[in-house]
């Protein structure tokens, strides 16, 4: 048989065409995925990051429920208008532990990725009760719900471990810690040195404290949101870091 | 007995749902499996009622083809589209008139991925599995592999996926990955079906009496083994509990980023295109009454396609923290990608040579003309957007949905169309469709509605990219981003006028269809016969 | 395996590998023998009236 009769097996053999396909599919899957794993340059080196707490861990999920990602970006690009709008450009290792990213696609509001600080606990909580009390021009839906949802973090550990599960470097101790720690930075009178020392990694930057949602009594799923919103872009120490050294 | 088993496994399902509600970690495993069970329970008495005791009806029909879920299929496909383009209706509502959130279960972040999956996963991927089956029956000559049994849980075992993802947006649970938003339960009973998938159609492809294994099904087979690829790749994930809603994904930041458009992008590739050109390829050439304008083209079509369209996941990402080779890899292969896809639009319209009249006088032809017309477009304007510079611009603006949408509304839908109106009366063995009149109405509403949305669109992204980066001269940022949201509100009514054309035409199909499988023939003027010699003799 | 490494690999014999095999499927795809094969198949659709 001619090596041109060959191909026509190829044509009449569904077996080949199968695997044929699959090979020539995985190809640029295999070039273009790979690598990020194993190059070293592919994360920045930076100080400062920490895994979320668990009231921002539950915050952010809040977050991924309510599809926030699909109007909010947390990617700034190295441009001008956008570093003056939003602040440093993002970098890979701000999103590290992030299981799953949430870079997002699409700006229909701002990006959110160094929203951390910007506001007060009050204006998050009104802002997202009613958007349009404060940004007129705001198509942002009502959230105002998150306020009367009490907030389920008896299982934050549970959280905390399938996430170590996944690679994020939690302790032992944060684990067993991860109620208490919920409560320790949503009340203003719990003891906080315990979670300060789990999750401060550097003096300069302590974890935001504090009643976030204005309701003393209750611990809601507005607490969570405003936590994880207000520690966001928060954690790298940019005075430390050296874009030079990490170009790739 | 022919409807027991199917009885005993539905029961089964029950069951086992009931206990994983009864035993769920937390509230919304329980709702999504209660749900579950309500229907699985209603499936099983419906069959239970069709199981005959004394044993009459037991034998299976085993000559000819199975088109039993392909007719379903046909009325499910035309369902999912009104379905799906009502509810691009409402968020397009929701996005000129806010007040039209309703909170928490109807706000916007809930009901988009209940567009999207809606249109994608419902409607396509119901058009797609169900003309799969019709074409690969035909070009093979041969019945569908694996009895009924598998053809109908292939069928159903999507549905059930559809259900579960549904109503799983509404109820919050999601992974927030783009077009793979169902949890991990989800995505493993998806994966479930989809080998049984696989496993029907190879299964024909094998037991067929044709020597050739004609190309639409090149397409459909690739379109089946990458999804299954992208899929599992895509969602792998660690459950908090294994009778719990939450998952952490398995790759991080941006790992993560890069496989969730690796899986995105080629959602878009095989899902939306080769699937579709598979139906392309089949339907086109049995339209037009003619042969594909070149096989051998349609082959170097198939390789170069399936290999380039891989690597353009990471124009989704230009810009961001993805490393730059990736980034320009990613554009390489995206501009690339602009000739095989014309090499198929190419392919497809010329198919028509010789036959130009067509167009004029069969609707349906006009119908898949403008889908390949359509794919043609939006596969140049998809390169134009990879090309990192037009990026900058267009990125995170209205004007990639405005893309995506002369792709999917154009192209995905137009050609779905088509199918559905050849499909119709051949499968109810009518003579012909009730009105192709009704069909050339639908066509024109969808066209004007394409082109409304695209242009509203392309003028919205662009004003947006505009108004972010326009400076002042002293140097500062002229625009607040409210600002560019308000400006943006004249064209996102135009885009829910746009999206309710398109839904007017859906509707009219809708209604066609049901009329054409009734049996009935509309009292019409012939579609033809309007030139001056055409007179009735007196 | 460094970055630069894999980079230049992919830029030059990358590049012939993925040339050669495209011109070889293209020639092989339209070599003179395969037309009478092309020109069945591509009726297969047509060949069914059901």
């Amino acid at each position: 048989m001619s090596l041109l009769e060959k191909h026509k097996i190829i044509e009449k053999s569904p077996t080949l065409l199968l695997v044929g396909s699959l090979l020539v599919v995985s190809i640029g899957g295999i070039v273009e995925i790979a690598p990020l794993f194993y190059f070293q340059n592919t994360i920045e080196k930076v100080e400062g990051m920490r895994p979320y707490t668990p009231l921002e861990l539950a915050g952010r999920n809040i977050y991924i429920r309510e599809g926030c990602y699909l109007c909010h970006s947390q990617m700034i690009r190295p441009f001008r208008d956008e570093v003056e709008r939003y602040g440093q450009y993002s970098l890979a290792a701000e999103s590290m532990y992030d299981h799953p990213f949430q870079w997002g696609s699409k700006r229909t509001g701002p990006d959110l990725a160094r929203v951390g600080g910007r506001y007060s606990n009050d204006w998050q909580v009104q802002h997202l009760t009613d958007p349009r009390s404060l940004v007129p021009e705001s198509i942002m839906p009502k959230y105002g719900f998150l306020t009367k949802t009490p907030l389920k973090f008896d299982n934050m550990d549970r959280h905390l471990r399938a996430n170590q599960l996944v690679g994020v470097p939690y302790t032992v101790e944060q684990l067993e810690n991860a109620k208490a720690d919920v409560i320790a930075q949503a009340t203003t009178d719990a003891d906080i040195e315990g979670l300060q020392a789990r999750y401060t990694y550097d003096d300069r930057f302590s974890v935001p404290l504090g009643d976030f949602d204005g309701n003393p009594d209750e611990i809601t799923e507005m607490d969570a949101l405003v936590a994880y919103l207000q520690m966001l872009g928060t954690l790298v120490d940019f005075s430390t870091y050296v874009p030079e050294a990490n170009y790739r | 007995m022919k409807h027991l088993n199917a009885t005993i496994i539905l029961a089964l399902g029950t069951l086992l749902t009931v206990f994983a509600a009864a035993f769920a970690y937390d509230d919304l495993f329980r709702i999504h499996a209660i749900i579950l069970a309500v229907h699985l329970g209603a499936a099983a008495i419906y069959m239970a009622r069709l199981v005959k005791v004394d044993g009459s009806g037991e034998v299976e029909d085993k000559s000819g083809y199975m088109d039993g879920p392909i007719r379903i299929g046909v009325i499910l496909t035309v369902f999912w589209g009104v379905i799906g383009f009502t509810q691009g209706v409402l968020i397009a509502m929701q996005l000129a008139w806010p007040v039209t959130n309703l909170e928490p279960w109807f706000n916007f972040g809930r009901m988009r991925p209940l567009h999207t999956s809606a249109v994608i996963f419902a409607f396509g991927g119901t058009a797609l599995i169900t003309t799969s089956l019709y074409v690969v029956q035909r070009t093979c000559q041969a019945r569908l592999w694996g009895g009924a049994g598998l053809a109908w849980f292939v069928f159903w075992g999507y549905q059930i996926f559809i259900l579960m993802a549904a109503t799983g947006y509404l109820l919050g649970i999601t992974q927030s990955r783009e077009y793979a938003e169902p949890e991990w339960y989800v995505d493993l009973w998806l994966t479930i079906v989809w080998v049984a998938y696989l496993l029907l159609f190879l299964g024909t492809l094998f037991k067929r009496k044709e020597p050739h294994i004609y190309v639409a099904n090149w397409f459909y087979l690739a379109f089946i083994v990458t999804i299954a690829m992208l899929h599992v790749v895509n969602n792998l994930a660690v459950p908090v509990s294994f009778l719990g809603v939450k998952s952490y994904s398995l790759f991080s930041g941006v790992q993560d980023a890069m496989t969730q458009w690796w899986y995105g992008h080629n959602a878009v590739g095989f899902f939306l295109t080769a699937g579709f050109l598979g139906m392309m390829y089949y339907f086109m050439p049995k339209q037009a009454e003619r042969p594909v304008f070149s096989y051998r083209l349609s082959i170097i079509h198939f390789w170069a396609l399936i290999f380039l369209y891989i690597w353009a996941g990471p124009h989704h990402l230009h810009y961001t923290a993805l490393p730059d080779w990736t980034q320009t890899l990613g554009m390489a292969f995206s501009i690339m990608l602009w000739m095989p896809s014309w090499g198929g639009m190419i392919n497809g319209l010329m198919t028509l040579s010789g036959a130009w009249d067509k167009i004029r006088t069969d609707p349906i032809i006009r119908m898949m003309v403008m889908a390949v017309a359509f794919y043609g477009m939006s596969t140049f304007e998809g390169p134009v957007m990879s090309i990192k510079a037009v990026n900058a611009l267009s990125h995170y603006t209205d004007w990639t949905i405005g893309h995506v949408h002369s792709g999917a509304l154009g192209w995905v839908g137009m050609i779905s169309f088509g199918a559905i109106y050849f499909l119709a009366p051949r499968l109810w063995g009518r003579k012909e469709l009730y009105s192709l009149r009704m069909v050339n109405w639908h066509f024109w509403f969808a066209t004007l509605g394409i082109v409304l949305y695209a242009s509203a669109l392309w003028v919205a992204g662009i004003t947006q990219g505009l108004m972010w980066k326009e400076y002042d001269p002293q140097g500062f940022l002229v625009y607040s981003f409210a600002e560019s949201v308000q400006a943006l509100h004249p064209y996102y009514v135009l885009r829910f006028i746009a999206g309710l054309l398109y839904l007017t035409g859906g509707c009219i199909m809708a209604w066609n269809i049901y009329k054409t499988i009734k049996g009935d023939v509309r009292d019409e003027k012939p579609m033809v016969a309007v030139t001056s010699n055409a007179k009735p003799a007196e | 395996m460094t970055y630069e490494f894999v980079r230049n690999f992919a830029g030059t014999w990358g590049l012939i590998y993925l040339f050669v095999v495209f011109v070889g499927v293209v020639v092989y795809v339209l070599r003179p023998g395969a037309s009478k094969a092309a020109k069945e198949a591509a009726n297969i659709p047509l060949k069914d009236e059901s």
